[in-house]
C-alpha cells in the first residue's frame, strides 16, 4: 500500500507540471486554454520527431522545443487570445477549442494513429529505479519529474514575487488598466506570461512522452487532468497545484486498485467531490478557487 | 407608418418576419411530404440534418442566449442513446423508448444543474467535459453495453427497413419542429428577456429581479432534453450504440462549429449554420482528417474575424429579422426606412448586444 502511495505522489508531480501552465494562464489572462493538452502532445511529438529522425536525445531536444513553445505562446497570445478576448469571456473558449481540433488532427495527419513514446530514446532512465527502505522501488524518471515540478513551481513563485517582470505580470492580472497607468505594458506582460506557460507545457509534454505513450488525440485527457489538478489544489498558490496533482494521482492510483477502469473514474470522482465540497461550503466559484498564484504570495 | 412620430418605435414582427412565418409553414409541410419523393439515402441524410438542427438550436439556447458555453454536451447525446437502449432492452417499444429516454435525460440534468451552474465560463465548459468523460466511463461498466464493444437497438428490427426509415424521418422532423417552436416561444416570452439579460450581465439582471438561477436551470434542462432527443434519434438511425462514438467530444465540436458559422445567439443562425455544416459534411466529409482540420480552422477564423457568424452579420448589415425573438427599438431617424431591409445597421437594437 505504501508503495502505491509513493508512486501516486510521484505521478502527482507530472499532473502538477501540466496543471501549472493552465492555472498560470488562467490566473494572469483569465483564459482557460482548451488547447492546453493538445499543445503538450505537440511538444511530445516534436521531441519524438527530433529523436527518431535526427537522433537528438529528448533532453537535448528540449533546448529546441522549449524556445519553440515560448514562441508559440507569444503568438497564441498576440494573434488569437488577445483578439478573441475582446469579444467577451466566451469567445476565447471557442477559439482555443477550435485550435485544439486543428492541432490534434494535424498531428494525426502528420504522424498517424500509432501510439509513440520517448522512452526508447532516454536509455535506461525509463526503467532505472532506486530501492528505498521496505523494498520499495521508485523510478528515477518519476523522481526527476517530481523534482522538476517542485523546482519549476518554486521558481515561478520566486519569479512572480521577486522580479520586476513578475510583479508587472501580477499587476496586469490584478487590474490591467491600473497597471497600464503606472507604466506596465499589459500586452507585453500577457505575452510573456503566455510564453512562460507554454514552456511549462513543453516540459509537461516531454515527461508525458517519457513516462507513457501518447497519440495525436491524447490532448483532451491531458487537459482534463490539468484542469482537475488545478481545481483540486486551487488553494491560491502554485504549491496548491502540487497538492492538487498529488491528490488527483493518489485518487487514480487507488481507483485502479478497486477496478480495472477505476483509474480515470477515481480521478474524475475526487475532482467532483472536491468541487462539490468547495462550492457548497464557500459559495465561491472556481474563479476564487483557481486564484492567482501571486495573491497569496504577496 | 410611424414616420411622423418623433418618439422611438418599439417593434417586434417585421414584414419580412411575417413572410418568413408563412415560408416556414410551407417548408415544414413540404418536408413532411418529402419521403414520398426522396430516395432512401436522401431520407437518411435529411434525418441527419434535422438532428444537427436540434443539436445546434439546443446548444445555442444554452451558449448563445444563456451565455453558458459547455464542451460536455455530448454527455446528454450519449445518455439519450444509452437510456433508449436500456428501456428497449427492458421491453418498452423502441420508438417510445426514444422519447422516454430524452425525458430521463432531462430529469438527470436537473440535479446536475444545481451543481454545474455554479461554475463560470471556462470552468463550466471543462467541468461539463469532465462530467461527460466520467459518464462515458460509467456507461462502459454496464454489462449490457460491454464496454466499447457496444450494443444495438435490436428491437427496432421488427419494423421493416422502409417503414422504419420514414418513421424516424418524421420523428426527427416533428422533434425538430416542436423543439424549435418551444425555444421560439420561450425566447419571445418574458423568460427570453430574462435569458438575454442574464447573458449580458448576470449581476445587473439579478439586481432588477430576474431569477438568474431558475432561468439558467430551465435552459440547461431544456438543452439537455433536446440533445437527449437528438442522441436517441441518432441511435434510431444508426441502430448500434458504441459509447466511444456517442460520448465523443466531436458532437460538441460540431455544435460549436455550426453556431460560430451560423451566428451564436441568433435564432436563425442555428438553422443556417446546421445547413452549412450539413452541406460541408456532404461534400468534404469523405476527406477525413482534413475535413476536421478545416472545421477547427473555420471555427477559429470565424471567432476571430466574424464572431457574430453569418446570420449575425446579415442581421446587422441589413436589419433583417426573419424569426424575431426580441424587440427592437427604432430611433425616429431610422423609422422612415423600409422595415424589412433597413440598410443602416442599428446599434440601438436591444437583442444585438453581444453573442
Amino acid at each position: 500500500m505504501s508503495n502505491q502511495i509513493i508512486q501516486g505522489i510521484l505521478l502527482g508531480g507530472y499532473y502538477a507540471l501540466i496543471a501549472c501552465g493552465l492555472s498560470f494562464m488562467f490566473s494572469v489572462m483569465r483564459i482557460i486554454n482548451l488547447a492546453h493538452g493538445s499543445l503538450a502532445v505537440f511538444a511530445a511529438f516534436a521531441l519524438w520527431w527530433l529523436a527518431s529522425r535526427f537522433h537528438v536525445s529528448p533532453f537535448v531536444g528540449l533546448l529546441i522545443v522549449l524556445p519553440l513553445m515560448a514562441a508559440i505562446g507569444w503568438a497564441l497570445q498576440r494573434f488569437l487570445l488577445e483578439r478573441s478576448a475582446r469579444g467577451g469571456a466566451l469567445l476565447p473558449i471557442l477559439t482555443t477549442f477550435g485550435l485544439a481540433i486543428v492541432i490534434d488532427n494535424m498531428l494525426f495527419e502528420q504522424f498517424g494513429a500509432d501510439t509513440r513514446s520517448l522512452a526508447p530514446y532516454i536509455g535506461s532512465l525509463s526503467y532505472d529505479s532506486w530501492e528505498w527502505p521496505g523494498s520499495i522501488y521508485v523510478g528515477k524518471l518519476a523522481v526527476i519529474m517530481f523534482a522538476t515540478a517542485v523546482i519549476l513551481l518554486g521558481g515561478l513563485q520566486l519569479f512572480l514575487t521577486r522580479t520586476r517582470l513578475g510583479r508587472s505580470i501580477r499587476a496586469t492580472s490584478e487590474d490591467s488598466d491600473t497597471a497600464g497607468l503606472v507604466g506596465v505594458d499589459a500586452r507585453r506582460a500577457n505575452a510573456i506570461a503566455a510564453s512562460i506557460a507554454m514552456v511549462t507545457v513543453g516540459l509537461a509534454g516531454a515527461f508525458l512522452g517519457m513516462r507513457a505513450t501518447f497519440d495525436p488525440y491524447a490532448g483532451a485527457p491531458q487537459l482534463l487532468f490539468a484542469f482537475e489538478a488545478a481545481v483540486i489544489g486551487g488553494a491560491g498558490s502554485l504549491w496548491g497545484t502540487l497538492v492538487g496533482g498529488i491528490v488527483l494521482a493518489l485518487a487514480q492510483t487507488l481507483g485502479a486498485q478497486v477496478h480495472p477502469q477505476g483509474f480515470l473514474i477515481g480521478g474524475h470522482t475526487v475532482f467532483l467531490v472536491v468541487l462539490f465540497v468547495r462550492l457548497s461550503t464557500s459559495g465561491l466559484g472556481l474563479r476564487g478557487l483557481l486564484r492567482l498564484p501571486s495573491r497569496s504570495a504577496s | 407608418m410611424s414616420a411622423v412620430s418623433s418618439s422611438p418605435v418599439i417593434e417586434r414582427g417585421t414584414a419580412a418576419s411575417r413572410i418568413a412565418a408563412i415560408a416556414v409553414a410551407i417548408i415544414i409541410a413540404l418536408l413532411a411530404a418529402a419521403p414520398q419523393f426522396l430516395s432512401a439515402g436522401a431520407v437518411d441524410r435529411m434525418t441527419a440534418l434535422f438532428i444537427y438542427v436540434i443539436l445546434a438550436a439546443m446548444w445555442n439556447a444554452l451558449a448563445g442566449f444563456g451565455g453558458l458555453v459547455s464542451v460536455g454536451q455530448q454527455v446528454f447525446f450519449g445518455l439519450g442513446a444509452y437510456f433508449a437502449i436500456r428501456l428497449a432492452d427492458a421491453g418498452l417499444n423502441p420508438f417510445a423508448s426514444l422519447f422516454v429516454s430524452a425525458i430521463i435525460v432531462g430529469l438527470v440534468s436537473w440535479p446536475l444543474s444545481l451543481f454545474m451552474l455554479r461554475l463560470r465560463n471556462g470552468e463550466f465548459a471543462i467541468g461539463m467535459w469532465v462530467i461527460a468523460a466520467l459518464t462515458h466511463l460509467l456507461v462502459n461498466l454496464d454489462r449490457l453495453v460491454q464496454g466499447e464493444t457496444g450494443t444495438s437497438l435490436i428491437s427496432l428490427n421488427v419494423y421493416d427497413a422502409g417503414t422504419r426509415r420514414v418513421a424516424i424521418y418524421w420523428l426527427a422532423l416533428g422533434s425538430m419542429t416542436a423543439l424549435l417552436a418551444i425555444l421560439f416561444g420561450l425566447l419571445r416570452g418574458s423568460t427570453g428577456a430574462a435569458i438575454r439579460a442574464i447573458r449580458d450581465n448576470e449581476d445587473a439582471a439579478a439586481s432588477v429581479g430576474v431569477r438568474v438561477t431558475g432561468t439558467k436551470r430551465l435552459l440547461f434542462v431544456l438543452a439537455a432534453f433536446g440533445i437527449g432527443v437528438a442522441g436517441a434519434l441518432w441511435l434510431a438511425t444508426s441502430v448500434t450504440f458504441q459509447p466511444k462514438t456517442y460520448f465523443n467530444v466531436q458532437w460538441t465540436a460540431y455544435m460549436i462549429f455550426i453556431l460560430l458559422v451560423g451566428g451564436i445567439g441568433t435564432f436563425e443562425g442555428a438553422i443556417l449554420g446546421a445547413l452549412v455544416f450539413f452541406l460541408i459534411e456532404t461534400w468534404f466529409g469523405g476527406t477525413g482528417v482534413w475535413y476536421l482540420v478545416g472545421l477547427g480552422a473555420t471555427a477559429v477564423l470565424f471567432s476571430l474575424f466574424l464572431p457574430r457568424g453569418l446570420w449575425g452579420t446579415i442581421e446587422e448589415r441589413f436589419g433583417l429579422r426573419l424569426l424575431p425573438v426580441g424587440y427592437r427599438v427604432r430611433l425616429p431617424g431610422n423609422a422612415r426606412a423600409d422595415k424589412g431591409t433597413d440598410p443602416s445597421p442599428e446599434r440601438t437594437t436591444l437583442d444585438q448586444e453581444k453573442a
